[in-house]
């Protein structure tokens, strides 16, 4: 098939969305409530709730915004409506997320009451459901593409056969001028030197020691209340044969491939600046915490490797799963969007697994949906920095 | 080339991976080494699970387990040859 280009939906700045979502977008917990009842009056709209936005302050106040701004600027959301307790920082996130061009509009519910913003937020999202749907897929260079990775529920499999799967796609792709994203800060422990050692340049490599580093003795050494063996590597690792921190960042580290060096470093949910490549982001290694950080920072499709069968989601970004764990295949076959197990069995190769998935992402791009989209995940997971006020 | 029941990443590797499931002690492995495609046999020594390492050579405590030519932590038990590698015997020098 013609993996050169792929049919996407072309936005007001410029950037291209494989996806056509109207989401309704809530600031804080305490309008959940309000934005779900919104997304069930009308239908084709995708209500994002979650759990925080109230009395967040400081790096993780900004955190909060980035996330919330990026998620509704993300080329996969045609339009959104935002709902939020009081106007200000609603309209700060509505003002963000306009930046972009795309039809935006803001409701606060002090003074109102839930019903009457409901009752408008539904008029308006109407409107927007209706433009929205008539939207065309255009053909588009397979360049436009922002693809992430990060794999989970991982065992010695995805070292051996799907994250060598995703690195050869970036070896393939990158060259074309798409953007690459990885990250998992603490995963990559056991790892640093050979994750440093792919930096663009001297600056690159030693912010990102010193971002890693940082991790290290500030979240984990600061608050380690035990040997952490219990939890890097996770139980389900450990079931699927991975023992150690290092063994398990070796196996992770293959997704970014052979040839291409990451050009810079962003913070969670921060959208790249440096132009095409390859970027780092600094990011949690839960994995609907990291999708969600990178679907902010303005990745369209995601590549998920998977050794033991992780069945992650994401509400407005399609995420591809890719085992070489053929127990897992057998398994939960419901979960595989791409299986290459046949490297296990040496009758398929890591070139010819790399051809596959990049088929495999034309294909989603063009608007199949990924298991996880059938089954209804929809994992929206902010990352929390620390607690509120 | 047959199906592998081993697979190895590096030369330099003193551990490998289990590829297939219900891997019997007493089997005689063939593995493969990803690298160079180079392959070997060797006598599996217990039951050992897909995904699942099994030692190269004799290990003892205080050695380090390598694989993908790296440092993957230090044994803190003993394998033999054809043994099962895991926590039971291999820790992390991180924490």
């Amino acid at each position: 098939m013609n993996t050169e280009t792929f049919f996407g939906y072309r936005r007001e700045n410029g950037r291209v969305g494989v996806r056509n979502h109207v989401a309704i977008l809530p600031v804080d917990d305490i309008s959940n409530a309000a934005v779900e009842a919104v997304a069930n009056n009308i239908k084709g709209t995708l209500a994002l709730p979650h759990a925080y936005g109230r009395l967040q302050f400081g790096e993780d106040l900004d955190l909060h915004f980035r996330t919330i701004i990026g998620t509704g600027a993300n080329p996969n959301v045609a339009a959104v409506i935002v709902i939020g307790i009081e106007p200000s920082w609603t309209q700060k996130i509505a003002d963000g997320i306009a930046e972009t061009g795309k039809p935006v509009a803001a409701f606060s519910i002090e003074q109102n009451g839930d019903l009457k913003t409901i009752m408008n937020a539904s008029h308006k999202a109407k409107e927007f459901v209706h433009w929205a749907s008539e939207k065309q897929r255009e053909e588009c260079d397979i360049s436009e593409l922002w693809i992430s990775t990060k794999c989970g529920e991982s065992d010695t499999t995805t070292g051996l056969g799907s994250c060598p799967t995703v690195g050869n796609m970036y070896d393939k792709l990158l060259p074309k001028g798409i953007y690459g994203v990885f990250g998992e800060t603490s995963e990559i422990t056991g790892a640093e030197h050979l994750c440093k050692a792919r930096a663009i340049d001297d600056d690159v490599a030693e912010r990102w020691y010193a971002m890693w580093k940082a991790y290290q003795d500030d979240v984990i050494f600061a608050h380690q209340t035990d040997d952490l063996s219990d939890s890097q590597p996770t139980k389900g690792n450990i079931l699927g044969g991975l023992t150690t921190i290092e063994e398990k960042a070796l196996g992770n580290l293959e997704k970014i491939g052979r040839t291409s060096k990451f050009i810079d470093i962003l913070e969670p949910a921060e959208a790249p600046k440096k132009g095409k490549g390859l970027y780092f982001m600094d990011s949690s290694s839960a994995a609907a915490e990291c999708v969600t950080l990178m679907a902010a920072g303005g990745y369209v499709v995601h590549t998920f490797p998977t050794g033991q069968g992780n069945v992650v989601g994401n509400p407005i970004v399609p995420v591809v799963k890719i085992t070489a764990n053929p127990r897992t295949v057998r398994t939960m076959p419901e979960h595989v969007d791409l299986d290459v197990s046949g490297i296990l069995r040496r009758e398929m190769t890591i070139d010819q697994a790399g051809d596959a998935l990049i088929e495999m992402i034309v294909r989603t791009s063009n608007g199949r949906l990924t298991a996880a989209e059938a089954l209804g995940h929809r994992e929206f997971v902010m990352t929390k920095l620390y607690r509120s006020a | 080339m047959s199906i592998p029941h081993l697979l190895v990443h590096d030369k330099e590797d003193n551990v490998g991976v289990v590829v297939v499931e219900g891997l019997t002690a007493g089997t005689d492995m063939l593995c493969v080494v990803t690298e160079d495609n180079s392959s070997f046999n060797l006598a599996a020594k217990a039951d050992v699970p897909i995904g699942h390492k099994v030692a190269l050579k004799d290990l003892s405590a205080g050695d380090t387990a390598i694989k993908y030519g790296q440092d993957i932590g230090k044994m803190i038990g003993s394998a033999e040859k054809g043994g099962h590698v895991h926590t039971q015997n291999l820790k992390t020098k991180r924490w």
